[in-house]
């Protein structure tokens, strides 16, 4: 399995060498610590790493290596800049949420408007980037594993653009849960497979993602869609949404003239969260606030805050905070929202948790439907549950806060794939 | 001297090619694994592979998934699985017992509690599925001293030079793994595994043994002709779930199941097919 993008690549991309400076990469962001993460072997402090059978190492070196090469490459870049701009729609606005900011009384509220990007989430950043990458690769067959189903919606999204060939694993839970997605996968020309095994969410979809790959690695790009995985993939997801960020960060001081005071993102894997606060890390004045689901409530056990409720531990490729017993086995998680139903977390979230830089809270079901409504009311804008994780936090952290202050809530998805849910949840027939 | 190392230099010299199944402890209940275990061993196991149950066993297939979910379903843990190697090793102290399983339950158990009492339940080596040599530094410095083997994996994609990483961070025997898949996937192709081989011939001295993907005695001929042993896993996992569904007899189970593959290996035909 060779670099074959000799044949592949598009000549067009050398031609545009105009990179808007908020697109372009940081070589290596310096961390809080002052030391650059990750190192060559992907590790973030004592997270991170290739914790994968021996059949994987290949695959992920020739990744890492591909990638290495083109993030430094000006047609690459200049294409992914170029598919940020026309095909998601960015830069996505910050958007001041006056009626909320009024309701709430304290800090003034904006909101990072990732929900209006084409397919309604974040996670377009991540797979336009992932799915050039697997095109200057050479490789014609992208898998992924999906929660919510935004992951799986975005991938099949970029896979229809490209022609490839996409099979998108499903937990059947899920599956029951985020019909719309399914659907929308489907129209997309996506084979959407059912998972059945373990609790049926997110991180069987991703074992059973990993297994395809293990089996296909030759002709296969495995396209994940959290900053959690074996490296490289913290590092290059974080990387392609890190224009979250870059962005907020230039209209905060183009538009507001400051920075915000505070950062809030909900964490699931926690690839929005990473990709607003990675921009940020070395602004010390600008907190960072990571929302976890809290589910029934941290006490219940009934959740899914691995970072605030679990333990360091190695799930999924890399050593991170998670969810387990005392045997070790990974535990079933709950939350309210698919997208947030994963026992792990990204490797720089638990580096970020426990050099103190960013702050990890949870909310739970209950204050995350009350801002859901909130903010569909006051704004007229409908968050997916997600998000609306981030916007509970965001409102208490608001509260606390002074009239002068700014607190910037990434609004990293819309509502509309959660309307049934919500009416099921509310004993509402549609 | 490790039990492995033993069982390896004799075979070297009697040019026997060594049978490893593979079972998941706990599967069918503790005392049904005992009994299996010390069945493989009555009927021509040279060494015997008891993986350690997980929830998430992302490199295995759907028959040792559904084997770990039974298993931990019968209540299995880790100190059950030392408390079954302690109970084999009543009655077999010859037989050597490869641990395989995944880092996150071992890490929980604490690396160092985990070796000392491993070592002290009789275990030979642990093979970890999840700890590539980049990630194995800790995990060998608690093995090493105590005269635990770790089994590392080698793969048809891994390059010359991850060979070599890989060899100096084994003991005992290197596992190659046959095929691109999970274990218990599609069917072998002997002819795709001799360059590789013999590639991991001249990266490594230890001796090899061949698993993923064999099924049947036939494979097992196929493979014994260019490796020193032969791994059996699913096949038999699954032969095991029907025993316990029928509730047949495992000692006649696993003597039907073992003659023909120890025929196969045994056979002088090897040598010039």
């Amino acid at each position: 399995m060779s670099l074959k993008a000799g044949n592949q690549m598009p000549t067009s991309a050398t031609t545009s060498g105009e990179i808007p400076a908020m697109w372009r990469f940081a070589d290596a962001i310096a961390g809080a610590s002052g030391a650059s993460v990750p190192d060559a072997r992907g590790h973030f402090g004592d997270y991170g790493g290739s914790f994968v059978s021996e059949t994987l190492m290949t695959g992920l070196q020739e990744l890492t290596e591909q990638y290495q090469r083109w993030r430094h490459d000006p047609g690459f870049m200049a294409e992914f800049a170029r598919d940020l701009k026309h095909y998601v729609g960015r830069p996505s606005p910050i958007y001041a949420a006056e009626r909320l900011t009024q309701h709430v009384g304290g800090a003034r509220i904006l909101l990072k408007r990732e929900d209006l990007n084409h397919t309604g989430a974040h996670k377009i950043n991540n797979t336009v980037g992932q799915a050039l990458l697997a095109r200057y690769a050479g490789k014609q067959r992208v898998i992924a594993e999906t929660g919510a189903g935004q992951h799986g919606v975005a991938t099949a999204t970029v896979a229809a653009r490209l022609g490839m060939q996409c099979v998108v694993y499903m937990g059947e839970v899920d599956i029951q849960r985020q019909s719309i997605n399914v659907f929308r996968m489907r129209l997309l020309g996506a084979e959407v497979r059912s998972v059945s095994s373990g609790s049926k969410t997110l991180k069987d979809a991703m074992n059973e993602a990993l297994r395809d790959w293990i089996t296909n690695v030759d002709d296969t790009f495995y396209i994940i869609g959290t900053v959690a995985g074996p490296h490289p993939y913290p590092m290059l997801v974080r990387d392609f949404n890190s224009v979250v960020g870059r962005e907020a960060r230039e209209q905060m001081l183009a538009d507001h003239g400051c920075l915000p005071d505070a950062l809030v993102a909900c964490v699931g894997g926690g690839s929005n969260a990473m990709g607003l606060f990675h921009a940020f890390v070395n602004d010390e004045e600008v907190a960072m606030y990571g929302v976890e689901a809290g589910g029934e409530g941290i006490a219940t056990g009934q959740h899914a805050a691995s970072l605030v409720g679990g333990r360091p531990g190695v799930l999924h490729g890399s050593k991170t905070y998670l969810l387990d017993n005392d045997d070790g086995q990974i535990t079933e998680t709950h939350s309210i929202s698919a997208g947030l139903d994963y026992p792990g977390v990204g490797p720089e979230h638990a580096w970020l948790k426990d050099t103190g830089r960013a702050n990890y809270v949870s909310v739970t079901d209950s204050e995350t439907m009350a801002a859901f409504h909130k903010l569909t009311r006051l704004e007229g804008i409908l968050p997916a549950l997600e998000s609306s994780h981030a916007v509970a936090y965001g409102m208490q952290l608001a509260a606390s806060m002074r009239p002068d202050q700014t607190v910037l809530i990434n609004l990293s998805g819309r509502g509309d794939k959660d309307v049934q849910t919500v009416a099921k949840l509310e004993g509402i027939k549609l | 001297m490790n039990r492995i190392d033993q069982v390896f230099g004799q075979a070297r010299k009697q040019g026997h090619k060594l049978l490893i199944p593979f079972i998941t402890a706990g599967d069918g209940g503790a005392a049904f694994t005992l009994q299996v275990m010390r069945a493989l061993a009555d009927e021509g196991a040279d060494v015997i592979e008891l993986g350690m149950p997980f929830s998430d066993p992302m490199a295995d297939g759907p028959v040792v998934q559904k084997a770990c979910e039974r298993a931990l379903a019968a209540g299995m843990n880790l100190r059950g699985v030392l408390e079954l190697v302690r109970q084999f090793r009543s009655r077999n102290t010859h037989t050597p017992v490869v641990l395989m399983g995944y880092l996150n339950p071992v890490w929980r158990y604490g690396l160092q509690a985990f070796a000392t009492d491993a070592a002290a339940a009789g275990v030979d080596a642990l093979l970890i599925v999840d700890a590539p040599p980049e990630e194995s530094a800790d995990l060998h410095a608690v093995l090493q001293p105590l005269d635990l083997h770790q089994i590392m994996l080698a793969a048809p994609t891994s390059s010359d030079q991850r060979l070599q990483l890989i060899s100096a961070a084994a003991g005992g025997f290197v596992y190659y793994v046959a095929l691109k898949g999970v274990t218990g996937a599609a069917s072998l192709d002997g002819q795709a595994m001799v360059e590789p081989l013999q590639r991991l011939r001249r990266c490594t001295k230890l001796p090899i043994a061949v698993g993923f993907g064999i099924k049947t005695a036939a494979d097992a001929a196929t493979v014994a002709e260019h490796a020193d042993a032969v791994v059996i896993g699913s096949a038999l996992v699954q032969v095991l779930a029907e025993c316990q569904q029928q509730r047949s007899e495992p000692d006649r189970v696993i003597a039907d199941f073992m003659a023909p593959l120890r025929a196969a290996l045994d056979a002088p035909v090897l040598l010039t097919s």
